[in-house]
């Protein structure tokens, strides 16, 4: 069943961005930026939550859910530690993806050369 | 003279019309809620896994699930397969995190070129700098606003 409610909520966020590419001109690299960035505010004004709990994966996956992890963790930071949270929490959470991105990225792209165009 | 360039004008904007590609909003969102809801549900495989293989809670499993998914992304792009799923997907391939990862791989293999550090180094970020900026900075304002509010 997780399943299931993780497709249609990825799916569903997908389609909102479908419908931003088609009707207005913004370009795919500024729809990521704006994803991540609703995430964030969304997160904080505790919107967010309740569609990962209810979304799992179909939630987190999809680059709100970046912004859903950085948020969380500045949130989670300065209940722990104060105001100096809002400054360490976001990027400790994310860090596992962040690294990821930049590691493999970096990698893949050393390893392999662009498929010529067809 | 004019009327006939006139004339000339006309068919060739009909013949364009004709000939671009329809932006179909329906079957653009049909895919790419199918293309998207796909790669969450591999998502929550991989989370799944994480939580029954490797016993990780919640925060782990995700961390996990983020990474496992910036890997295949990576990879994918890699091999060109990432290009054509994107061609049927639209946004249902930028939007989830393997985009992301697309976003980083294609430019950074495709200046190789121009060396590895202004080259690889530089476009890696090319699209991920604008998205930690930004994603990064308010986090930062919204932690900072819940401290004050708190």
């Amino acid at each position: 069943m997780d399943y299931v409610r993780a497709f249609i909520v990825g799916g569903l966020i997908c389609v909102i961005g479908q419908i931003l590419i088609d009707k207005t001109s913004l370009t795919p690299a500024r729809i990521l930026v704006s994803f991540v960035t609703a995430g964030v505010i969304l997160t904080a004004v505790g919107v967010y939550e309740p569609i990962v709990k209810f979304g799992g994966a179909g939630a987190t996956v999809p680059l709100p859910g970046f912004g859903y992890t950085l948020a969380k963790g500045a949130i989670k930071a300065v209940n722990e530690m104060g105001v100096l949270g809002a400054f360490t929490g976001g990027v400790r959470a994310a860090a596992g993806g962040i690294t990821a991105a930049i590691v493999f990225g970096y990698l893949i792209a050393v390893l392999f050369n662009p498929k010529m165009k067809r | 003279m004019d009327i006939k360039q006139e004339k000339i004008k006309k068919e060739y904007q009909v013949y364009v019309q004709r000939k671009m590609p329809g932006s179909n909003l329906l079957r653009d969102c049909i895919m790419a809620f199918l293309v998207g809801g796909i790669i969450c549900t591999i998502g929550q495989l991989v989370s799944n896994l994480g939580k029954t293989v490797f016993d990780f809670n919640t925060e782990e499993a995700s961390a996990f699930t983020s990474i496992t998914m910036i890997f295949l992304g990576a990879l994918l792009t890699g091999m060109g397969v990432y290009d054509d799923i994107g061609k049927y997907g639209g946004a249902g391939s930028v939007v989830p995190i393997t985009g992301f990862a697309n976003s980083i791989v294609s430019p950074a293999m495709e200046f190789k070129r121009e060396g590895y550090v202004f080259g690889v180094g530089a476009k890696l970020f090319s699209i991920a700098g604008p998205v930690l900026i930004y994603g990064i900075s308010a986090s930062v304002l919204a932690g900072l606003i819940y401290s004050f509010i708190k």
